[in-house]
């Protein structure tokens, strides 16, 4: 139903002579999205009903939760499709929805790509099949995550990444170092440690990831967008508390106590195998990706939550984490709700992420769940790993909010403020740039920006 | 009767339409992936589509901001300059194996052959990916032989030495495809002229270049052209070391990186299709000098 009232309103526009001209027009059609609620019976019925659904995700072995869903619904069967991961998978969502054609009916969305796609009108709300009753079954951060400003819910979140700090043992022990609980004792560890050793350094603030830098702003109560209404934004990236982290970390760059390397580089992983890095400011996710990684450091490695710019209030941000979202122009859009809704609710299939796949939970009954928080990997010299992220999870700033148009937030990141970090130069300008540059994106994009 | 039959059908197809049905399918081919893209894109380059507010016709206004792209100008000239000393060195080397093979002195010509041959048989995302390992600032080969003899590791992948270490991977993948053009152009050649070199006492040093190098001129000029088009459309290249040097190549590097960059992460499809149709017009621009400049000088 969707697809027709954009369809109608795309034809009374010129453009709709040409079929991709169809995906962003129609600027009024939130209306279609405010569906009535689907009665019970109609969901009884669709989930009956012999259905095939297709499903983008680039979760390895997703088909073990998507089996039990299949065991509980026997009339649906779930096609599992690997489209790539993140960015690769998002553009060809966009360019099948642009064609009309061979978009799934669900799909993996990262949070932060959330509001991307649904200015574009590619999501489907998913209120009127019953999903704003699981919002308390979710940490409460993550809602706001998935929420649209007039209350729409885009996604069922599926793992988050509550940021947190993993550390050498061994090298902080070497060099006498204690476990900084604020920034300030961050920064004089740093220059301790390059002081003591040149060829370590404190941590690696890569200049290609913006995810570390939102994570940090986050943290650090920045609220660089707010989306003020359907076509109105605002832009915030430059004010003093940005400035504040710039001047901070471009300090500690340029001292040589902090390194920039690009992440998830061959240099990167080489660096983090040869303890050439003394901690990763990384996310829930971080723990077991780097044991897989990093295997030579087995044993040496501990977690804390990231240092505080007051110590008495612990907040924390995030860095990834993905949801389940049902895309626009499916046939079927109550199975692939219920779809969304069964993978990322269901205690087995939660379970099953969080143990199988090692996402980091999302919903609250695992974070409380004694088999989880107590687990005590080797990598981590037996420390309960899980119990410090989940601690942290709570902490997380629930106001943080994406841009609807996140690429190029993220493009314009790399060549400025990332750009800065690598060059040692001027961090300050760098942001100016990256707020004047996104402006101007916005501005051209038809949004009123406020400052 | 076979005759009968054979006699009508002749008649009955005319000799030209034979011709016709012999390019039909290249026609078609050609249409369905060249022509009707080109009219597509030409077509998308006169809208702006918005994420709020929809499509519009937009005229020429792409095109008028595309002129004025400051990124686009200096994407332009930084191809420019790489094609101005990457294409003579990768042309002198393709140019010095066809005539070290062609000589016939060489033993293991074959194998001298395939050798150069061979990069190009290497899908060049591979290849990058390949020499941006061994560019590694701390862990490829380089770099530790450099750190083993104590020797600063040549930065490769910093920003005075990206255009180069580029130039290098474009130069190892298609000297060999260059080679093999001259190579082809070298065995046409009428022996009779060798002979006629040899009687006036030529040694082969002077018959390849007053007799050989003139000859295959047009096979010159056409390689000169496909690395005109090469350099002009340089895209994996920079597209896979940008991983490496996130903050040496930005998304403009190359302005078919940068049409590439506004289509799919700015999602300007209108404005990505015009700074396609321009870059076009600067290839067809520069092809036509270098011919130019060729022609007027073997007119001299």
């Amino acid at each position: 139903m969707f697809r027709h009232s954009k369809a109608g309103i795309a034809l009374a526009a010129i453009a709709a002579l040409t079929l991709a001209a169809c995906g962003g027009g129609g600027g009024s059609s939130s209306n279609a999205t405010q569906a009535q609620a689907v009665s019970q019976a109609d969901i009884d019925k669709a989930m009956s009903t012999p259905t095939e659904l297709t499903f983008w995700t680039w979760v390895p072995d997703i088909k073990k939760e998507v089996a039990l869903f299949e065991a509980k619904y026997p009339a649906i069967k779930v096609n599992v499709v690997n489209a790539g991961q993140g960015e690769p998978q998002y553009t060809k969502l966009r360019t099948a929805l642009k064609a009309g054609t061979g978009a799934p009916d669900a799909a993996q969305i990262e949070f932060q790509y959330v509001p991307t796609f649904s200015i574009t009108k590619s999501l489907v709300d998913l209120r009127p099949y019953g999903a704003a009753g699981l919002k308390d079954k979710f940490v409460d951060w993550t809602w706001n995550q998935v929420s649209g400003s007039g209350g729409e819910v885009w996604a069922i979140p599926q793992d988050t990444g509550p940021m947190g700090m993993l550390y050498r043992k061994d090298i902080f022990d070497k060099y006498g170092i204690t476990v900084p609980k604020t920034w300030d004792e961050f920064a004089a560890a740093a220059r301790k440690l390059h002081a003591a050793d040149p060829k370590v350094s404190m941590t690696n603030l890569a200049s290609n990831q913006n995810g570390v830098w939102m994570g940090l702003l986050w943290q650090a109560g920045v609220k660089p967008f707010e989306v003020t209404g359907a076509d109105s934004v605002k832009v915030n990236l430059n004010d003093d508390q940005s400035k504040k982290l710039g001047t901070y970390w471009s300090g500690l760059i340029k001292d040589g106590s902090v390194s920039t390397d690009p992440d998830f580089t061959d240099q990167w992983y080489q660096a983090l195998n040869r303890g050439q890095y003394a901690t990763w400011l990384t996310a829930a996710w971080g723990p077991v990706f780097l044991s897989g990684s990093a295997k030579s450091t087995s044993g040496k490695w501990r977690a804390a939550p990231l240092p505080q710019w007051d110590a008495a209030k612990p907040v924390s941000g995030n860095w990834g984490g993905s949801t389940t979202a049902v895309v626009a122009g499916t046939k079927n859009p109550i199975a692939a709700a219920k779809l969304a809704e069964f993978l990322n609710t269901d205690p087995a299939s939660t379970k099953l992420f969080a143990t199988q796949q090692f996402l980091f939970p999302a919903t609250k009954a695992l974070l409380a769940d004694p088999a989880f928080v107590q687990e005590k990997p080797a990598f981590y010299g037996g420390q309960t790993v899980n119990q410090v992220f989940s601690g942290i999870s709570d902490t997380v700033d629930a106001k943080f909010q994406w841009p609807p148009f996140l690429d190029q937030t993220v493009n314009d990141w790399d060549e400025t403020v990332g750009k800065s970090f690598a060059d040692k130069s001027d961090t300050g300008a760098a942001l100016d740039q990256w707020q004047s540059r996104t402006t101007t994106y916005a501005k051209n994009q038809g949004f009123k920006v406020n400052p | 009767m076979r005759r009968l039959a054979s006699s009508r059908a002749r008649r009955s197809v005319d000799p030209s339409a034979t011709g016709y049905l012999f390019v039909a399918p290249f026609l078609l081919v050609f249409a369905a992936m060249l022509v009707l893209p080109l009219g597509y894109a030409a077509y998308l380059s006169l809208f702006q589509d918005r994420l709020i507010g929809g499509t519009v016709f937009a005229g020429l206004d792409n095109y008028v901001t595309a002129l004025q792209d400051d990124r686009l100008l200096q994407g332009v000239l930084r191809v420019a300059k790489f094609f101005a000393f990457q294409v003579p060195i990768m042309l002198a080397i393709s140019l010095l194996a066809a005539l070290a093979i062609d000589s016939g002195l060489l033993r293991f010509a074959k194998a001298f052959r395939l050798g150069i041959f061979l990069p190009y048989a290497v899908p060049s995302v591979v290849a990058t990916l390949m020499w941006g390992y061994l560019y590694g600032p701390d862990f490829g080969p380089v770099a530790q032989l450099a750190d083993k003899i104590g020797a600063a590791a040549p930065k490769f992948l910093s920003d005075g030495w990206m255009l180069s270490s580029m130039a290098n991977i474009v130069t190892w993948e298609f000297t060999g495809y260059n080679m093999i053009i001259l190579y082809a152009a070298l065995r046409a050649i009428p022996h009779e002229l060798y002979e006629a070199a040899a009687v006036d006492g030529a040694g082969p040093w002077r018959t390849a270049w007053s007799i050989k190098i003139p000859a295959i001129r047009p096979a010159l000029l056409l390689c000169v052209i496909f690395s005109v088009i090469g350099s002009f459309q340089l895209f994996a290249e920079p597209n896979l070391l940008q991983r490496l040097a996130p903050s040496v190549i930005d998304s403009a590097y190359t302005p078919n990186l940068y049409a590439y960059t506004l289509a799919f992460t700015g999602q300007q499809v209108n404005y990505a299709a015009a700074v396609s149709f321009l870059l076009g017009a600067v290839i067809v621009i520069a092809s036509y000098t270098v011919l130019f400049l060729t022609n007027r000088r073997s007119k001299r």
